[in-house]
């Protein structure tokens, strides 16, 4: 009951004047309890997330079991739900190695400096609101931040140094290449993510993430109207998290567990949280920017509480779609993936701004049905061009070799 | 005795490498078509294989729940059974002790009370599941058909003293079997 009423109390902190949802004004005094406040807020969703990343690890496990014909850890506690504290327990009774060939000092601040940006970024996601008289859809977060998509994108950059210092730390090949390829691939794909997002600023004019929300709210989602720019960022988002297809990072199979080889106990378990809170904060991103954030359609207008329900509703589907598609599709190759990243999303990210600028400027009302289907038009298209051109290499080298020609039969693949 | 080592054969040119024709197999690569090319037909289609998969029938058998179904001749752990009436079966013979290959058994025979139709009993009788083999020798040695092979095949223990099966471990994994001979009534 007191973790109700201490919520009861957050919502009047929320709800009760506009004040409290910017940032006070402190020339007028300190205010004690809107920092309180925000404090126990702050508290209060970090332990949502790492029981929810907790959690993951746990429908990670029965999900992909199920997947597989299995039933998935399902002894500890009703279904195995506490399978996460009996993990926990684990990680904290081993043995912590630190091994005498690592830079100490890098060696443990690597798996905080992974953990940390991935916690951070969820203080600027509305996960949820209210309407206010005026039928204004007004966001809760933590951080009511003007500049709330650039700060996303500028702090979910530095989560890659946690992983690429790790692997630079450990002083191994394995964690090396891992590292390296993190880096490689966050560079690849960091851009793509950012373009994508682009669009969206343009349509609502603004970066703040409530304003997403409610520009959503009025219109339509922007999966509808930007099918494009959600794919590549939720592509883009699944690069960024290294999760499969694109875990070239820790790749079992080829390096061992690649940034975190040399890794144990909690230390190893931070880099395994950091890993689910990012999945959870691009869920909770990708929500806010493309699927209607905390709105369903005047459903929210039922309460603040409804609101959070249908955030967490939507956050977990996409939580699942990520586990879904690990256990679905296999690892990518190294040149597939930087083709991808290099050779397709970051001109479709490209060519999709331009139309979007195109209805911006045209800022004619029907251009939002044209702008998607062009959108994903010119994608096909793109496709069947690079299609013929692969054909009429091919062509080129069959009669090269029937002319008698030494052609490496792998040449132009 | 010469020193210098012996020339070396005059080399000859390697044989050269035949390959025959008839075993060339020459794959032909059809360049993907254009569905293929988008990937994402593909993907969708794997996706939902998996999810399908999820809500199939599960192979995963939950074991001290569920148990294998073992074969009428499978030969468990050997106990001692009664009859009917719960009055132990076995006269402490010492034939199954004596047949015994690895010397697993080991009975110390004793007399019951007198006016008994039946005489004799062990007093001791400890099966080491540590040494047997499951041969079944006792089983078939036993002129009383008193032990038998059960179809307990989950046998363990913390310690090696647990799993020397005493007489009342026996006796409790044996239970009753009923008994034609009715030694206990008529002699």
């Amino acid at each position: 009951m007191s973790a109700l009423a201490s919520l009861a109390s957050l919502t009047s902190l929320f709800a009760g004047s506009q004040a409290s949802l910017t940032s006070p004004d402190f020339s007028e005094g300190f205010d004690l309890a809107w920092v309180l406040g925000r404090v126990g807020l702050v508290l209060l969703v970090v332990h949502v997330i790492l029981i929810l990343g907790a959690l993951l690890v746990w429908a990670e496990r029965r999900v992909s079991a199920w997947m597989q014909d299995r039933l998935g850890p399902n002894r500890v506690g009703p279904e195995g739900l506490l399978q996460p504290l009996a993990d926990l327990g684990k990680f904290m009774f081993k043995e912590d190695v630190i091994p005498a060939h690592v830079n100490k000092a890098m060696y443990v601040l690597a798996p905080a400096i992974a953990l940390v940006p991935a916690m951070v970024t969820f203080a600027v996601i509305p996960f949820m609101g209210h309407v206010s008289d005026a039928g204004e859809r007004i966001s809760w977060q933590i951080a009511n931040l003007d500049l709330g998509v650039l700060y996303i994108l500028a702090v979910a950059g530095l989560g890659v140094y946690g992983i690429a210092l790790g692997g630079w730390a450990s002083n191994s090949k394995y964690s090396l290449l891992g590292g390296v390829r993190a880096s490689a691939q966050m560079i690849s794909y960091e851009l793509a993510l950012g373009l994508a997002v682009v669009p969206v600023v343009l349509l609502t004019g603004t970066l703040q993430l409530g304003g997403i929300v409610d520009s959503q709210a009025q219109g339509t989602w922007f999966l509808f109207t930007q099918p494009v720019a959600f794919f590549i960022f939720l592509t883009a988002s699944y690069a960024e998290t290294n999760r499969l297809p694109f875990d070239m990072p820790e790749s079992e199979t080829e390096l061992v567990a690649g940034y975190h080889t040399e890794y144990s106990s909690m230390k190893f378990a931070l880099f395994f949280l950091a890993e689910y809170t990012n999945m959870t904060v691009s869920s909770a991103l990708v929500v806010t920017l493309f699927l209607g954030g905390w709105t369903f359609f005047g459903l929210e207008n039922l309460g603040p509480f409804m609101g959070l329900l249908i955030f967490a509703v939507k956050t977990l589907f996409l939580l699942f779609v990520y586990i879904w598609v690990r256990w679905t599709l296999p690892r990518f190759r190294y040149d597939q993936l930087m083709n991808l990243g290099w050779g397709w999303f970051l001109p479709l990210a490209l060519l999709n701004i331009v139309l979007t600028a195109g209805q911006v400027a045209l800022d004619l009302d029907w251009l939002m049905f044209v702008t998607p289907v062009v959108a994903v038009g010119l994608t096909l298209l793109a496709v069947r061009v690079r299609q013929n051109r692969d054909e009429a290499k091919d062509a080129a080298r069959e009669q090269a070799l029937a002319a008698g020609a030494l052609v490496h039969p792998e040449a132009g693949r | 005795m010469s020193l210098t080592p012996s020339t070396p054969a005059p080399s000859s040119p390697p044989p050269p490498i035949r390959v025959s024709r008839a075993k060339v197999k020459s794959v032909t690569r059809t360049p993907p078509t254009f569905w293929e090319r988008l990937f994402l037909p593909s993907i969708l289609k794997g996706l939902g294989i998996t999810f399908r998969r999820m809500f199939q029938k599960k192979i995963t058998m939950q074991f001290p729940e569920e148990r294998w179904a073992v074969q009428d001749n499978y030969r468990g752990a050997p106990v001692l059974v009664k009859d009917e009436e719960g009055r132990p079966k076995c006269v402490a013979c010492s034939l199954c002790e004596y047949v015994c290959p690895p010397k697993a058994i080991y009975i110390v025979p004793a007399e019951l009370e007198p006016g008994n139709t039946v005489e004799r009993g062990p007093a001791v009788f400890n099966i080491n599941m540590l040494r047997c083999i499951f041969c079944a020798l006792c089983e078939e040695a036993c002129p009383e058909e008193a032990i038998f092979m059960s179809k307990e095949f989950a046998l363990w223990g913390e310690t090696r003293a647990e799993l020397i099966h005493d007489k009342e471990t026996l006796y409790k994994l044996g239970g009753v079997r009923p008994d034609p001979i009715k030694k206990w009534s008529n002699k």
